[in-house]
């Protein structure tokens, strides 16, 4: 009697622990898509690239324009920007990256980042001419004082990374491709 | 705590529906009969207010949801359009907006008695982490509705506090995009947003439910801290403190009246009255008063602490300063509950509230010299508060001798 009842015990735990895991797996998989339909629908994930022409834009110039919802900014750079960030030691530098690694290679006139500070999310005001460039000549975020020197590096502030780079390429010398 | 019952019906329906559902013994338990310590002050009201305040706040948005829309394009104009063409939307609105400073005004009162009077101590602990959970809760939905309104505060108040889990290395990046629905905030973040800020009222709701149930277990405190001991201590709810709670909700109404009537705009920020703009954020972003203190912890921290960087360590002081909270009943290990009768906590108590309105003074600043390191310094002591003093007070503090009885502490005022 007793052995049958420590059978019956075991069999009847693992019955337990089975349906108990069952429906926690059934839960999680009925709880889901109610979870992810907060994510990037297929509409937004559609506007993923977009191409811009930089044959209207002058040297020293900047344009905004819009990508996924964020500002991309595109800054046609003068000799005198690249030559002052290629100067720049990499030891002053909080997210180090050289100038070359922050454009592409032969169209290092062309700085193109995403327009969006790395501490918390604001616009840095340095597209327009009149507009403050921080310290470095490049942008300045004003809600928490962020400095960006003229190849989009953190340089003073505390946005502890450089402005993003997006995705894109050259399909010519004056058409890039973003996303 | 709820003596012998006192309800006996002896109408025939109400015997009936005593038997079956007994929600009038129950109402009269506890909403009439209810012994509550014949000595609480005007302080212990603000439990009312908060209460009357949380029925404000779900009555007037439900009618305002009657007529937003809670669209990117539109939301912005049906805010406007309730301010100008609805009936009476003028006031309806100033009143959901003004309405939210006023609950916060309540909570923080509310908040500072706990502290004061050591109601969150044995055996109250639950009932006051379901109070910080409210008052958690009550944050978000606050910031969610500050968001409807679709202007240009409301969007980078979004776009700033969404980035703070950001921070978060690893899943930051994706759960930032969960939570925003698209790469930016946007259409889906607004109706989100929406939808929860309907919701969590609700969910205020069923843990104010759960409070008030852990509050009449043990009973109120009350500010000479000795527990209830006889009848003698006490008074009915009804008529005592239901008089004197109605009293404080009018008296509480005279300068939310005139908020509403005079100044409804007052408490908000003028770059609000700007549509959403992604492209262009405000040149100095604040949050509403009532968060203030909490951002000015966030932005005190703007240095690296060994592998955490300063992002993530503000994050983690905001986040902090919250959860902390949960813990000061077991940070304050004194017997005695009543500030009154603790003369070294007494200055330690005071400067902290004295420091929490300098926090909220510092948030609204710029982050600048000399208020950088005046927001660290506060930061230290909003902290230093909770883990230090509290616990090293109440372990080398001779308390003021305890009066009998709450009865005692009453009558001895006469000189008899």
């Amino acid at each position: 009697m007793a052995s049958d009842a420590t059978t019956d015990t075991t069999k009847r735990d693992f019955l337990y622990v089975a349906t108990g895991a069952m429906g926690a797996v059934g839960t999680a998989v009925a709880v889901w898509p109610l979870i992810d339909q907060m994510n990037p629908d297929a509409s937004t994930l559609a506007l993923s690239t977009i191409e811009v022409s930089l044959s209207s834009i002058v040297e020293g110039e900047s344009v905004t324009v819009m990508w996924r919802g964020q500002p991309i900014f595109i800054r046609y750079r003068t000799a005198d920007d690249i030559a002052q960030s290629k100067a720049v030691p990499m030891e002053e530098l909080k997210d180090p990256a050289s100038d070359a690694e922050r454009v592409t290679e032969g169209q290092e006139q062309w700085l193109v980042q995403i327009g969006i500070c790395t501490h918390l999310g604001c616009v840095p005001t340095g597209q327009k001419s009149g507009s403050a460039k921080g310290d470095f000549g490049g942008w300045f975020c004003p809600c928490h004082g962020s400095h960006y020197d003229t190849a989009g590096r953190i340089r003073k502030g505390p946005a502890p990374l450089n402005l993003v780079l997006p995705d894109y390429n050259f399909l010519s010398d004056t058409l890039i491709k973003i996303g | 705590m709820s003596g012998h019952s006192s309800y006996n019906p002896t109408n025939p329906v109400a015997k009936w529906l005593d038997s079956r559902l007994p929600i009038m013994r129950f109402s009269k338990e506890h909403l009439m009969d209810f012994p509550t310590p014949k000595n609480l002050n005007y302080w212990w009201t603000f439990g009312a207010i908060l209460a009357f305040m949380l029925v404000v706040q779900i009555a007037t948005g439900i009618v305002l949801a009657m007529s937003y829309t809670p669209d990117a394009a539109l939301a912005f104009d049906s805010v406007e359009n309730i301010r100008r063409n609805v009936n009476y939307g003028r006031i309806i609105q100033a009143t959901h907006a003004v309405g939210a400073s006023m609950f916060f005004v309540a909570v923080y009162v509310h908040i500072g008695r706990g502290l004061y009077y050591g109601s969150y101590k044995e055996p109250r602990e639950v009932l006051w982490i379901l109070g910080v959970l409210i008052f958690v809760l009550m944050m978000a939905t606050a910031f969610m509705g500050y968001v409807l309104p679709w202007g240009q505060m409301s969007f980078w108040a979004a776009t700033v506090i969404t980035n703070i889990f950001s921070a978060i290395p690893i899943i930051g990046d994706p759960l930032l995009q969960l939570l925003r629905g698209g790469f930016a905030v946007d259409n889906p973040t607004l109706k989100r947003f929406f939808s929860l800020h309907y919701l969590l009222p609700f969910v205020i709701a069923a843990v104010v439910a759960l409070h008030i149930w852990a509050l009449h277990v043990p009973g109120n405190n009350n500010p000479v801290g000795v527990e209830v001991k006889s009848s003698h201590d006490t008074v009915p709810f009804h008529p005592y403190i239901t008089m004197k709670d109605l009293l404080a909700i009018v008296l509480f109404l005279i300068p939310f009246a005139w908020f509403v009537f005079f100044a409804p705009d007052i408490l908000g920020h003028p770059d609000n009255y700007k549509p959403a703009n992604p492209l262009i954020t405000p040149a100095h972003i604040v949050p509403e008063w009532y968060f203030l203190p909490f951002y000015a912890i966030l932005r005190a921290i703007d240095f690296d602490m060994w592998f955490i960087s300063a992002k993530l360590g503000g994050v983690i002081f905001f986040g902090g300063s919250i959860l902390v909270l949960f813990f000061v009943p077991w940070l304050d290990g004194s017997k005695t509950r009543s500030g009154t009768f603790r003369p070294l906590f007494k200055p330690f108590y005071w400067l902290f509230i004295f420091n929490f309105f300098l926090l909220t003074y510092l948030g609204a600043q710029l982050a600048v010299e000399p208020y950088s390191t005046l927001s660290k310094i506060s930061t230290a002591y909003y902290f230093g508060y909770f883990l230090i003093i509290l616990p090293i007070v109440s372990r080398i503090e001779t308390p003021n001798p305890l009066p009998a009885s709450i009865s005692e502490s009453v009558l001895g005022k006469g000189g008899s």
